[in-house]
């Protein structure tokens, strides 16, 4: 069985929100749109977002990380907003594991909001129905595009190529590989919701330097007879032996 | 959505998609327009462009926002009669109007004095057509925002390496192992540096952020480290010191292809003091380094030409020539400068621990020394050496506003270009490398007139507007030594000011100081909003009179696509069209958009046509141009000569036959040629047939060492990208910058300096970089004033253009002040407090929000967020004005008087940089009962005829006529 | 969470339908037992009226809280799995059993009615009557599953939810049946007024229970499980818009600290102690406007709790929503 799903690199995301808004660009035109803004020129612009970037600092100056943190819906393997939705209207697609909300049958109670931990769904306060990420499902089997353009619009967008997208069922995917090897991870283990998509943690690159490699035979210096030499005012045995 | 989405029908509708070039920043980004019934439906990065390839980022993919924005202007204004300027209130006018006016007293101005006429553009990605249209028409006063922007980046790195970073050059991060970002913010430059950072990290590559905030790219860097601004200069001199301290530097780099073994003539009493001792005079003077200088060959023990076959120069010692003349080499020089600025002596300035500085500088050391790449490709150096291979170190660095929007971000920035070039990273794999039409001679050619004698009615200018001085005899001023320029650009004051000082622009004009004018026309920049310093002054000035009743600065032109702060100050509104509806190009003559690998340029071809009475300003240009018959524009016969900017792109050539124009792609009659040719009829469609982009790749052999490479610069030469194919060494010492000290110490006999700039010159241009604390923070209290304020762009903002998105300004609708807890503390406020921030020019009201991610002595905002209530058509209550601030109200564009001069502008004293970030302030809690509101707050702007007057409560924008799936 | 009202009137209303059809047919039981003096059809008639119609009231108050109301059909479909499709399939069951109840007892098939050889426990109304019990159980059971499902909602996902609900249900009914009782001059308001009181004297310790639980709730999800970043500092620098979302709007009840607080003691107060108070005056003093004081007090008092028991709940999702910048 597939699982489509996101796997997100916090390793490289910079926090840009490519992925906000070229996923309310594709999906406001498109088959899940439209996606209303309210006061889109006044106070306390809102609107509909079905992706988000967030920021976070982790620890105290000066050993301050920034994690810039993209959230979307992530398609979980057992969703909790799925069985209580009393219509139907919220599903998972038994062919390639994408929660979805049939609008036609949605009665707009947002239970099935209050029923997922992570926080992503967001009911449209004009058409009155609950809407989420697709995966684009509108793009990933449109024969019409490219091949290569068969992602979700997020994933196409992104610059730093920090949104993989693919079956986590399959292991030789691209984005089970990541998972596997790179300490891929999902988010609230606790509950049991076992999210399709999944997150790869930072890493460090390190570098260390032997005080030995600061010395060489090729030490430019020497070409200009200007070694380092200790300064004379350092104690030498000289200060202090008596023989 | 329908449950059955195979079976549903697809949305109805005509869908056409069209390639074009992104203008939601600078970044130039190739895009994919999907149009559905004539609507965007979707704007998507084009996966066959060089330069994003495929990727978007947030402005881009909100293009749509940007096309349909209540903010649009779409007819002629004209400021009603009996209205203030600043009042927003204008009645429509017809083009015809709007031209003959224009003509009328442009034509008079002409004939009269042009420099009467300012022509001043924002980010505006067509100088090579403003700045022609100002030289035609004979003005000297014309410039683009470099200015304020960047120009300490590139002059610094230009009159050191003949290249910059962005669009000159970069960090060659495909081969890089060891990346050290520094003073860089958020999205300069946006997607190619984000995808090539990704890609660095994933292969395993070590990210070092120096920066006094950690946010951005920042975030993903393997290690932070956390710096005072304004202090970079003492921290990449420590570098400096401690590489040379350890012997980490690349020898054969500095010798062969630097200045660093050129011996400099240390005879006090010479005029030549100072400079490099040169063995014969050259046969041709041109615009060049030309190879006459000598070095201290180990083997002979004496004074040889440089690059003699075989000779070791010493790079280190103190010799005597023949004729008893005191010599040392360059780099000697170096070694002495920065004897005094130790690891600790930093670690006090910058905030940095010695212990970090060291080992900072042994990781880019030992990684450039044990590390090279070796490339098998052959190349051939200017001398006739053949080489084998290419080499590099895999170091490589990026540098932005942090080093350069600073006072004394000339020499930090010249610090740092010494520092990449001793460690041999410059036009190699993995370090820093150039980008066409770069490596230019230092300095590059182009020389604005050097008196007021360039400037004479109905002329054009005899010279460029903007360009490179070489020596003081190249400077712009009259015989007292005097400015030409209106902004003082190119004199004693700011000497090197490349990019013109737009900044003091409209203070000058109003002071009348050097002159008064008559008509500023200015192109897509908030001069009266966050383009400008000392905001609340200048919006005055561009507001007030004479006793008789005119005002300081007569007439006021400004275009621009959106109703702004600044057009409600217009006199003249002319509204542009945007990115999505007009041609524009990338051009060569201007900044392209260049890979390492070869020179590439783009154009922009509408996808949709032009709202309301939109024009493009070229078109104005254009017309404007021809009716006031400037010889570019008309034909023997006093007629049009070209019908429209399209046309005028195509037909256009620098000089009659030159064949360079402003595309180089698919030049020639069939489209045969590139860089140079005749023109091609069909230039457009065959630049529409391939992405909207034209790129030639190089030959391997001359991707790399362009300053040294005889088959580059022959190349170059030969496609007249440069006149000469001399090397280009590194400038470790600057005998440029020596000659005006020499002037200023009255050693020369060419132009000298007025007698109270004499010292000004003599510190600041010093051949080799010192540091020295910024001048405003100089002239500060800083005990009253103890922290640093700086802002930064955010990657889903550009400048003030985009809180009229509707999606953007979702993101950043308002904007905070950050800071370090501890100033909360100790001020005993809260985070989310009102909060005053104070300098010593005025003070800000502001929301306050903590953050560990920022260096506790500096306070931070992004910038533009906030705005005047009702501009860019925003609702009067909008955020952006009642909780948005700008940090520009407490930063000055002059700084206080001083024996130097009243009216100093506020900038770096070599190249006219505008100090945005040397500003000195203090932060206090605002009063319980003050406000709830930011602080200052003007009258709310109306909207202006020709914009939809009624706000939707709220929109679901869907693309075509096909019902919104629902 | 942020309590919304039709959600509070929903579940207050309907509560005090079930309850009062609860006393109307515990008293019919006592009477048919004839442990209390049976009491005329209309009595039951009337009663099964108002509990009626607090039911639909609290039916109507429920579309208000749909975006498609006419729709809300359709929510019946996935009873399977959906404690909010049962509730809204047991709702009009109970409401139809109070309909047919108090129709019964209209057309005199009361248990007085002579009309069946077999009277008693096998009368036409006790057999409803049981069957509407057995729903009306079951409502309060869907009722408080609807909130107690939720795991990641941690002051909900108890028993006490469900036994919460049931009790404040059945203290409000019988609260009202007791008035309804001394205003119809029935021998019955002692009666109800003693199981009144004893129902909100066990509500009291329940709920009392909940909220020491609740204070004592150690949330499983924090910012480290949100994130998947282990350290004991994390601070959100921004949640990524700032005017606002359905996030921020739907999850937090945006009160200040002074307002929750002191809602808590209101329906402390209201809820337990002063209809209590009323009640035994009213009872002792047969006085029908001290008892209708204390119904009302107490579903003034009701809806307070409704409020603080939505506004008391910590959605994990909030975790990710806590700083605009």
């Amino acid at each position: 069985m597939t699982q489509l799903a996101l796997v997100i690199d916090l390793n490289v995301c910079v926090g840009c929100h490519a992925c906000v808004t070229s996923c309310k660009e594709w999906n406001t035109s498109g088959i899940a749109g439209s996606m209303s803004d309210d006061r889109p020129y006044g106070e306390s612009p809102t609107g509909n977002f079905f992706n988000r970037v967030q920021s976070f600092e982790v620890g105290q100056y000066p050993n301050t990380e920034t994690v810039h943190f993209p959230k979307s819906c992530l398609h979980c393997e057992d969703p909790p907003c799925v069985p209580v939705c009393p219509t139907g209207a919220s599903y998972k697609r038994e062919e390639d594991g994408i929660v979805l909300v049939d609008y036609d049958k949605c009665i707009g109670c947002k239970y099935c909001s209050w029923a997922c931990p992570y926080g992503v769904r967001e009911i449209d306060e004009h058409q009155k129905v609950m809407k989420k990420c697709t995966l684009c499902v509108d793009r990933i089997y449109d024969e019409s595009l490219p091949e290569a353009e068969r992602k979700p619009a997020c994933v196409m967008a992104c610059p730093t190529s920090a949104r993989l997208f693919g079956d986590v069922h399959d292991p030789d995917s691209q984005v089970s590989v990541a998972i596997r090897e790179e300490g891929g991870y999902p988010l609230m283990p606790e509950w049991g919701t076992k999210p399709a998509n999944h997150y790869l943690p930072r890493r460090k690159t390190k570098l260390k330097i032997h005080e030995d490699e600061l010395i060489r035979a090729d030490n430019p210096l020497k070409k200009e007879g200007h070694l380092p030499t200790p300064d004379e005012s350092t104690p030498t045995l000289d200060d202090s032996t008596t023989w | 959505m329908r449950k059955d989405l195979e079976k549903a029908e697809p949305i109805k509708g005509q869908v056409e998609v069209k390639n074009t070039t992104c203008y939601m920043c600078a970044c130039r980004c190739g895009i994919r327009v999907t149009l559905r019934d004539g609507e965007v439906r979707y704007i998507q990065g084009n996966p066959e462009h060089p330069l994003n390839k495929g990727v978007i980022c947030a402005k881009g993919a909100s293009g749509i926002m940007k096309q349909y924005s209540p903010a649009r202007l779409t007819k002629p204004l004209r400021r009603k009669p009996g209205s203030d300027r600043g009042d927003g209130e204008f009645e429509e006018i017809s083009w015809e109007e709007a031209f003959s006016t224009m003509s009328e007293r442009l034509e008079h101005i002409r004939k009269t004095d042009p420099k009467k006429f300012a022509l001043f553009t924002g980010r505006d990605q067509m100088q090579a057509m403003t700045g022609m249209f100002a030289k035609q028409y004979g003005t000297p006063n014309y410039a683009a925002h470099g200015g304020f922007c960047s120009v300490n980046m590139a002059a610094g790195m230009i009159y050191t390496i003949g290249g910059s970073f962005w669009e000159f050059g970069g960090p060659d991060l495909e081969r890089s192992k060891l990346f050290i970002m520094i003073g860089t913010a958020e999205d300069h430059h946006s997607n190619p540096l984000k995808m090539a950072l990704s890609k660095f990290k994933r292969d395993g590559g070590r990210f070092i952020s120096i920066n006094p905030v950690r946010t951005g790219y920042s975030a993903i860097a393997d290690e932070w480290v956390p710096i005072k601004p304004g202090t970079d200069g003492a921290l990449l001199l420590a570098l400096i010191n401690e590489m040379i301290t350890q012997g980490l530097y690349d020898r054969d780099f500095l010798v062969q292809y630097t200045n660093s073994a050129q011996l400099v003539n240390l005879d006090e009493k010479s005029s030549e003091y100072g400079m490099f001792v040169r063995a014969e005079v050259p046969v041709e003077e041109g615009c060049f380094d030309p190879q006459n200088k000598l070095w201290w060959d180990r083997n002979v023990n004496k004074a040889v030409v440089t690059h003699t076959a075989g000779a070791d120069p010493r790079l280190m010692g103190e010799f005597k020539l023949e004729d008893g003349t005191p010599v040392k080499p360059a780099f000697q020089m170096l070694v002495d400068r920065v004897k005094e600025y130790t690891p600790e002596w930093a670690e006090d300035i910058t905030g940095i621990p010695a212990e970090t500085i060291r080992r900072l500088g042994h990781e880019m050391g030992v990684t450039a020394r044990d590390q090279k790449i070796e490339l098998p490709i052959a190349w051939t150096d200017v001398w006739g050496k053949d080489h084998e291979t290419v080499t590099g170190s895999p170091v490589s660095f990026h540098a932005m506003r942090g080093l350069a929007a600073h006072s004394n971000g000339f020499q930090t920035i010249r610090a740092l270009s010494i520092l990449m070039t001793m460690l041999g990273t410059i036009d190699t794999p993995g370090g820093f490398r150039h980008k066409a039409p770069f490596p230019r001679p230092i300095p590059p050619c182009a020389k604005t007139p050097r008196g007021p004698e360039g400037v004479k009615p109905n002329t054009p200018l005899g010279g460029m507007p903007l360009g490179w001085p070489a020596e003081p005899d190249d400077l712009f001023v009259d015989d007292k030594g005097e400015p030409v320029r209106l902004d003082k650009a190119f004199s004693w004051e700011y000497p090197l000011s490349v990019h013109g000082m737009m900044h003091n622009v409209i203070t000058n004009a109003w002071r009348g100081d050097p002159y008064p004018i008559d008509t500023m026309m200015i192109f897509m920049a908030n001069m009266a909003w966050n383009s400008t310093m000392n905001t609340e002054g200048v919006r005055k000035m561009l507001n007030d009179k004479n006793e008789d009743g005119e005002y300081k600065i007569p007439f006021l032109i400004v275009c621009d696509a959106f109703q702004s702060e600044m057009t409600s100050y217009a006199d003249l509104v002319l509204p542009d069209t945007t990115y999505l509806e007009r041609h524009d190009v990338m051009s060569m003559l201007d900044r392209p958009i260049s890979e390492f690998e070869g020179p590439v340029d783009s154009v922009r071809i509408p996808v949709v046509p032009p709202k309301g009475d939109c024009k493009p300003f070229q078109e104005v240009l254009i017309e404007l141009g021809t009716r006031l018959k400037l010889p570019a524009f008309i034909n023997e016969k006093g007629e049009r000569k070209y019908r429209d900017y399209p046309d005028f792109v195509v037909n256009y050539e620098t000089e009659p036959g030159s064949g360079i124009g402003f595309l180089a792609g698919w030049r020639g009659k069939g489209g045969e040629k590139f860089m140079k040719g005749e023109p091609n009829p069909n230039q457009w469609q065959m630049y529409e047939q391939n992405n909207c982009v034209y790129q030639h790749e190089l030959p391997k052999s001359y991707q790399y060492m362009r300053n040294w490479n005889k088959g580059y610069l022959e190349w170059a030469r030969h496609h007249r990208l440069t006149r000469y194919a001399e090397p280009i060494l590194c400038h470790i010492y600057s005998d440029v910058l020596q000659q005006f000290r020499l002037a200023a110490q009255g050693k020369t006999d060419g132009k000298q300096p007025p007698d109270h700039l004499r010292k000004r010159i003599e510190t600041f241009f010093d051949p080799l970089p010192f540091y020295y604390e910024t001048l405003e923070s100089q002239l500060t209290d800083k005990h009253k004033y103890p922290l640093n304020a700086i802002t930064q762009r955010p990657m889903a903002m550009y400048h003030s253009w985009d809180s009229q998105n509707a999606w953007l300004r979702q993101i950043h609708t308002y904007n905070y002040l950050y800071m370090s807890p501890e100033l909360g503390t100790k001020g005993g406020f809260e985070d989310g407090d009102w909060v005053w921030v104070e300098s010593q020019w005025g003070k800000v009201r502001c929301l306050c929000r903590f953050s560990e991610a920022v260096e506790p002595g500096t306070v931070w905002t992004w910038n533009a967020i906030g705005k005047q209530a009702g501009a860019w058509n925003l609702e009067p209550k909008a955020d952006e004005a009642s909780k948005g601030f700008l940090l520009n109200h407490v930063i000055s564009e002059e700084l206080p008087p001083t024996p130097e001069g009243e009216h100093l502008s506020n900038s770096d004293p070599v190249t006219g940089q505008a100090g945005w970030y040397d500003v000195r302030v203090r932060v206090y809690k605002a009063e319980e009962t003050d406000e709830k509101i930011s602080y200052p707050q003007f009258k709310p702007l109306k909207p202006v005829p020709g914009q939809e007057k009624k706000r939707k409560p709220w929109m679901a924008y869907f693309a075509g006529k096909g019902k919104r799936a629902s | 969470m942020h309590p919304a009202f039709s959600v509070i009137f929903l579940t207050t209303l309907i509560g005090v339908g079930q309850g009062l059809f609860l006393a109307l047919y515990t008293g019919e039981i006592y009477s048919t037992l004839d442990l209390l003096p049976a009491q005329g059809g209309q009595f039951y008639v009337i009663g099964s009226v108002i509990a009626v119609v607090f039911m639909a009231a609290g039916l109507l108050a429920s579309f208000f809280h749909l975006g498609h109301p006419e729709r809300a059909w359709r929510s019946a479909a996935r009873w399977r799995t959906s404690w909010l499709s049962r509730e809204v399939i047991v709702l009009p069951a109970v409401i139809s059993a109070t309909v047919i109840y108090g129709g019964l007892h209209y057309f005199g098939w009361g248990m007085t009615a002579d009309v069946y050889a077999v009277k008693g426990l096998l009368s036409p109304t006790i057999l409803v009557g049981a069957a509407g019990t057995v729903a009306a159980f079951a409502l309060f059971l869907c009722t408080g599953m609807i909130y107690a499902c939720i795991k990641f909602l941690q002051e909900w996902a108890s028993s006490l939810t469900v036994i919460n609900y049931t009790l404040f249900g059945l203290a409000s009914g019988f609260a009202l049946a007791t008035a309804y009782a001394a205003y119809s001059g029935s021998e019955l308001v002692s009666f109800y007024g003693v199981i009144a009181i004893v129902t909100t004297v066990v509500a009291f310790i329940t709920r009392v229970a909940s909220l020491f639980r609740n204070a004592r709730i150690k949330h499983k999800s924090t910012l480290q499980s949100a994130l998947g970043v282990r350290h004991n500092r994390i601070q959100q620098r921004s949640q990524g818009f700032m005017g606002g979302s359905f996030n921020t709007r739907e999850f937090f009840h945006g009160a200040s600290v002074v307002w929750f607080k002191s809602i808590k003691w209101v329906f402390l107060v209201l809820v337990f102690p002063v209809p209590i108070a009323l009640l035994v005056a009213g009872i002792n003093a047969a006085s029908f406007d001290l008892l209708a004081a204390a119904f009302v007090v107490q579903y003034i008092g009701l809806i307070a709790e409704r409020w603080f028991f939505f506004a008391q709940a910590n959605h994990p999702q909030n975790l990710y929503y806590q700083t605009v910048g």
